[in-house]
């Protein structure tokens, strides 16, 4: 009965058996007459029934197709495909009681016949595995120098804007400023002083043990202002704005807007990239200087919840023991931090090809990519300021 | 077989309206699709032949009026009497809607994978056999939709509609995007798959020579409504305005020539 329930109600009325096969030898002929719906919903049993069926001293096989209710292209595929097989190991196969309606279609399915590959072929394992790992190691490689190529292209490109500035795109760029600063300064505002409190209240935990909670004020102020500002701040932009550019331009790509943008002799790299990098290089130090400032403040009120150090002693104690290098190593890295996430963003977007899937794929990509970068260009500047002992 | 079947209304929609917030595209709009009979449907740009496709496959709500497909008010149906339905139905939209991330055969093989229970060799050998019968290569098999031609992604749309073995098939501009010949032989297998398949089609088109060639029907949408559905005599005897530039027009004279 479940043939009704996965056809729907029956249309036309009436016929809901189930599709059967029966076999039946009379001497060297044996037949197998075929009963009920053959169609597509039902037939799992008689599939199975046929493909491990091995007649036993047979000359010659016959499909009795008299009482077969109703068939569609899957039923008539089965059927054809038992008599295919037994024709193959030399058994005389035919079908007898053929009703009008169903011939045509036997011989339709009969005639697409071809066996079609359903995935792309793949290769062992190890070998796969192998080689997947030098395919990422060798698109590391190009991808860092395509990289450097698009940075290059870039900087001409903004080297032109500047002999020649009503070239520039004010709009998009102050678009962009907008998109990627003052709407993400709310959510960088939180997140920082959060993470202030975060801090404060953890160094307070630790430096209490040892009677020296005073020394919170440098712990948070120093790294807030020098690493954590900054970088929570990058990465937030990365994630929210990276993953942006990627996705429109890509989407732009996909359109064909990069095409037709050529062919009206418009640069893709000065209408869409130089905006986007530029926006994200001037509003990146404001967002870092946002994020010192809740930072700052979120550490300062659990100092004074906590440690019961009040605002004029936490501001005294940052004056006197916090100089004001920290806050300038850590604004300094914004512009190249930003520089980081507008190209890779973009450069991403512009490798968009084929189908949504890639724009996905792309964006994803960018944004892993933006943030890795992000952090490696930290550690160098580390070791940088290390060196020139600022 | 088809003449004694062709009283048998299979889609029927009657007083249907529908709209986006103010914008009313269909007011009072009765059609009959007839079991067995490919349908064409015709109209002006905006006239809203896609949304009036969209709506009977449930893609769009109405406003108002009943459509009734294989004689079941759609609108008051359980949620599996409907996907019942569906099932009974294919549809090839107009860039052939293939999921980007599976090959065609595993786009084929996604309707009998996600309702029924068969077999992974079956299924796979069903897919072969619908490739087969759309006119693909069996290379086109393994490949992913954006390796194919637009014809060919076409094909495949076509091979997963009918992957259930439907008795309804719309489609949505079978032949927009095609270059002459392609256009002439999806005409061909879209004729031949309703002959071998016992299909009723429905289909939104602007192409004049798939009119003349395969469409035994023709409702022409105009003015918010059908105004006039029969075959292509009725509709070249229509003196609705529209219809005779349509019809009568420069191209819509070479495509009767060329079929006559």
């Amino acid at each position: 009965m479940t043939q009704a329930q996965d056809r729907g109600p029956p249309f036309p009325q009436g016929l809901t058996e189930p599709a059967v096969i029966q076999f039946s030898q009379t001497g060297s002929i044996c037949t197998a007459s075929a009963r009920g719906q053959w169609t597509i919903s039902g037939l799992a049993e008689p599939d199975m029934a046929l493909r491990h069926w091995q007649p036993e001293k047979t000359q010659k096989v016959v499909f009795d197709l008299g009482t077969l209710a109703r068939q569609d292209t899957a039923g008539a595929w089965i059927l054809h495909r038992a008599r295919r097989d037994l024709r193959s190991k030399g058994i005389d196969a035919e079908y007898t009681n053929v009703q009008s309606e169903h011939a045509a279609l036997l011989a339709r399915v009969g005639m697409n016949d071809q066996p079609a590959a359903i995935e792309p072929p793949r290769s062992g394992t190890l070998l796969m595995a192998l080689s997947e790992i030098g395919r990422g190691v060798s698109e590391a490689f190009m991808e860092g120098r395509a990289l450097l190529g698009f940075l290059g292209l870039t900087m001409a490109t903004l080297g032109r804007t500047i002999a020649n500035p009503s070239s520039m795109r004010w709009t998009p760029l102050i678009y962009h400023m907008e998109a990627i600063g003052l709407n993400a300064a709310p959510i960088v505002a939180l997140i920082s002083f959060l993470i202030g409190v975060v801090l404060a209240y953890q160094g307070a935990t630790q430096l209490r043990q040892f009677g020296t909670e005073i020394f919170t004020v440098e712990l948070v102020a120093i790294s807030v202002l020098r690493e954590i500002g900054i970088l929570l701040t990058a990465i937030m932009v990365a994630g929210r704005s990276g993953s942006a550019f990627t996705a429109q331009i890509g989407s732009m790509k996909l359109n064909e807007e990069i095409d037709a943008m050529r062919t009206l002799a418009l640069d893709p790299v000065e209408m869409l990239v130089l905006p986007r990098v530029l926006a994200v290089i001037l509003v990146l130090p404001m967002l870092g200087f946002i994020s010192d400032m809740m930072g700052l403040f979120g550490g300062g009120v659990m100092c004074w919840l906590v440690l019961d150090i009040n605002p004029a002693l936490f501001l005294q104690r940052l004056h006197e023991w916090v100089p004001l290098a920290h806050f300038w190593v850590g604004l300094i890295k914004a512009p190249f931090f930003a520089l980081m996430i507008g190209l890779i963003g973009c450069y991403e977007g512009l490798q968009v090809e084929g189908s949504a899937e890639s724009v996905g794929r792309l964006t994803t990509k960018s944004v892993v990519e933006a943030i890795f970068m992000v952090l490696v260009l930290d550690g160098v500047f580390s070791i940088f300021f290390a060196v020139i002992k600022f | 077989m088809r003449d004694a079947s062709k009283i048998e209304s299979v889609i029927s929609i009657r007083g249907l309206r529908t709209g986006f917030g103010d914008h009313i595209i269909h007011d009072a709009l009765n059609l009959d699709v007839f079991r067995g009979e490919v349908l064409g449907i015709v109209g002006g740009s905006g006239t809203g032949k896609s949304v009036l496709l969209r709506t009977i496959i449930v893609l769009n709500r109405p406003l108002s009026g009943t459509i009734r497909v294989f004689g079941q008010d759609m609108a008051n149906l359980s949620a599996t009497e409907r996907l019942a339905i569906e099932r009974r139905w294919g549809v090839l939209f107009q860039n052939g809607a293939l999921f980007s991330s599976m090959t065609v055969a595993q786009n084929i093989m996604v309707p009998m994978r996600e309702h029924l229970a068969l077999p992974d060799a079956l299924m796979n050998e069903i897919a072969a056999m619908k490739i087969a019968m759309v006119g693909l290569p069996p290379d086109a098999g393994a490949k992913y939709p954006s390796e194919l031609s637009g014809g060919m992604r076409k094909r495949a749309g076509l091979a997963r509609a009918l992957a259930l073995d439907p008795e309804i098939v719309f489609l949505d501009e079978p032949t927009v995007g095609l270059d002459p010949i392609g256009a002439a032989a999806f005409d061909a297998l879209i004729r031949d798959m309703r002959e071998a398949l016992d299909l009723t089609v429905f289909m939104v088109t602007h192409d004049l020579d798939s009119l003349h060639a395969i469409c035994d029907r023709i409702a022409v949408l105009a003015e918010k409504h059908v105004i006039v559905a029969g075959g292509m005599d009725a509709i070249l005897n229509c003196d609705h305005a529209w219809v005779r530039e349509y019809f009568h027009g420069p191209r819509g004279r070479a495509a009767v020539q060329a079929n006559r």
